[in-house]
């Protein structure tokens, strides 16, 4: 690509960016408004922070979205990574049918994954609420876990474990001191994404859940028809977590490599020196 | 590696109890009749017949209408914001990408809700208008609103992977163009765009795939009467209780998507088979 940079350029990132960040900037803003409006600013308050910390229903729901994220989360990523290990030196037919199946809820729209689970739970005649939708979001996060760490564990040499087990290593310890570690970075990723799509679903959570259950989407989709600032405060700390994660997660493998770097830079002076 | 071919039986199982077994369920519901229980069920094809009825092609077409346009926006904008952010140096241009991607984690119930704040009657638009002497405008429960919302939200689906696309050019390509005396315009058409094609196929996917089932963003920002396929389907199931014809409209909502799919990758394709 071309460098050269052009003021209509800049300035259209710039537009872009106000477009996708206003809904976000609007919501942390009337957050702090000490009335209802959310159009007119009338003073800073924390009066809807206190409201939403006080308001019952809301952060049962914050608590069902959290502990279903971590735990889909958890579930899936163990799920996913021994699957794509076990994948890689399957039998043909059988790898082709998981990935094809495994491919499955990720082409499929949301909508058509959630009622074919719908379906699947009042076929069995399983109550609906809690386990329903933790069952449904460890089905719809491994597949991506999977996506993520496979191609991780088909680059990796299959001799480094041969080896660490004609060292004598067990199959197990070859898989927690050697395969894991050359496999985390798609781990890592998988984690990431699991995390997000759980925490972020509101279709197929609706569509599964019962017995009053229900995650932050579902309650936000239920309120539409009110304004209520108490949910512009529950974004706001939603956002907030959520930057906060992401440039963490961002920033800890380029800092790592910087400091990688200068380790060895530094180690390649000290030696200089010596000599 | 030997060892760990077991350790796929687990999510065989998993996968086959809560992947496969549902969508069989959706294909059995789609052609029988007799309520939501398996009991007393009988075979037929009234439910996909149901769906020729004027009212069901009616939302079928308008769902088309909307995440066609919402596609062609999202690719008008997409692309070019995509292209501007390669113009910059590779750091700079990553934390930009970083930018694109953080309000798609952010909830997107969360984020359609704040666009009712800004859109509705008394809203941030219309108060700006009002304080500008100018007649205020009905925003909320139209075709804009829905596509404004999908727009915002689908946005950074298109970016990512064109930027990706845009990113892996070999800049002497560029550079041979324009010393073989191409201008700048039949630089970007004959190397750059097409160079660019598998981000641009991928995008497209993508936000068609989101634009055309999503139920959640017509509801909120089209108003309770506002009907696309996606929230045809959320009635059947939540409200009407008539699961068969929903199961019928998700089985053609698959096969429409899975046909994009298909007609997108045969381009690609084709493109492909053009070079050689």
């Amino acid at each position: 690509m071309k460098k050269k940079k052009s003021l209509p350029g800049v300035v259209y990132i710039v537009i872009c960016f106000l477009f996708l960040y206003l809904p976000i900037f609007v919501t942390m803003f009337f957050s702090f408004n000490s009335s209802k409006s959310l159009t007119k600013f009338t003073g800073f308050s924390l009066t809807w922070y206190q409201q939403l910390f006080s308001d019952a229903e809301i952060m049962g729901a914050v608590y069902v979205s959290v502990t279903i994220a971590l735990l889909s989360t958890l579930i899936s990523t163990i799920l996913g990574t021994a699957t794509a290990i076990g994948l890689s030196k399957n039998r043909k037919v059988i790898k082709e049918l998981i990935i094809n199946i495994n491919n499955i809820p990720i082409m499929n729209p949301d909508i058509v994954t959630a009622i074919g689970l719908m379906i699947l739970f009042s076929s069995l005649k399983i109550e609906k609420g809690y386990m329903t939708m933790l069952l449904a979001h460890i089905s719809f996060c491994t597949p991506y876990v999977i996506t993520s760490v496979y191609p991780k564990v088909r680059s990796l040499n299959p001799n480094l474990a041969n080896a660490a087990m004609d060292l004598g290593a067990t199959p197990w310890q070859a898989l927690y001191k050697v395969i894991l570690p050359m496999i985390k970075d798609g781990i890592f990723a998988g984690v990431l994404l699991a995390f997000t799509m759980s925490f972020d679903d509101f279709v197929i959570s609706y569509f599964v859940t019962g017995n009053g259950v229900k995650n932050i989407s579902i309650i936000v989709y239920n309120m539409t028809k009110r304004t209520n600032p108490t949910i512009n405060a529950l974004s706001t700390i939603v956002i907030l977590v959520i930057m906060v994660l992401l440039i963490i997660a961002n920033a800890v493998p380029a800092v790592m490599k910087r400091r990688k770097i200068n380790g060895v830079n530094r180690q390649k002076t000290s030696e200089e020196g010596n000599e | 590696m030997k060892y760990y071919v077991k350790m796929v039986r687990p999510y065989m199982v998993w996968s086959f109890l809560l992947i496969v077994i549902p969508m069989l369920l959706i294909a059995i519901y789609s052609v029988t009749t007799g309520g939501n229980t398996l009991v007393n069920i009988q075979f037929t094809l009234e439910n996909f017949a149901k769906f020729a009825e004027p009212i069901y092609v009616q939302v079928f077409v308008k769902s088309l209408q909307i995440g066609l346009i919402t596609v062609g926006i999202c690719l008008a904008l997409g692309y070019t914001l995509a292209y501007q952010i390669c113009r910059f140096e590779e750091r700079i241009q990553s934390s930009l990408i970083l930018l694109v991607t953080i309000p798609m984690w952010i909830n997107t119930l969360l984020r359609t809700y704040a666009w009712i704040s800004i859109l509705s009657d008394n809203g941030i638009i219309n108060t700006i208008l009002q304080a500008l002497g100018l007649e205020p405008v009905t925003l909320m429960y139209t075709n804009f609103a829905v596509i404004i919302g999908m727009v915002s939200d689908f946005l950074p689906f298109m970016v990512i992977p064109i930027h990706t696309s845009l990113s892996k050019i070999d800049k002497s390509l560029i550079e041979a163009a324009q010393d073989l005396g191409a201008t700048p315009f039949q630089t970007f058409t004959k190397v750059i765009f097409k160079l660019s094609i598998p981000g641009v196929l991928n995008g497209v996917i993508v936000t068609f795939l989101l634009s055309i089932s999503t139920f959640v963003i017509p509801k909120l920002l089209g108003g309770g009467q506002y009907t696309l396929i996606g929230n045809l389907i959320e009635n059947q199931f939540i409200s009407v209780g008539n699961w068969n014809f929903g199961s019928a409209l998700s089985l053609i909502l698959t096969a429409v998507i899975l046909l994009a799919i298909t007609l997108m990758r045969r381009l690609d394709q084709e493109d492909k088979e053009e070079e050689l």
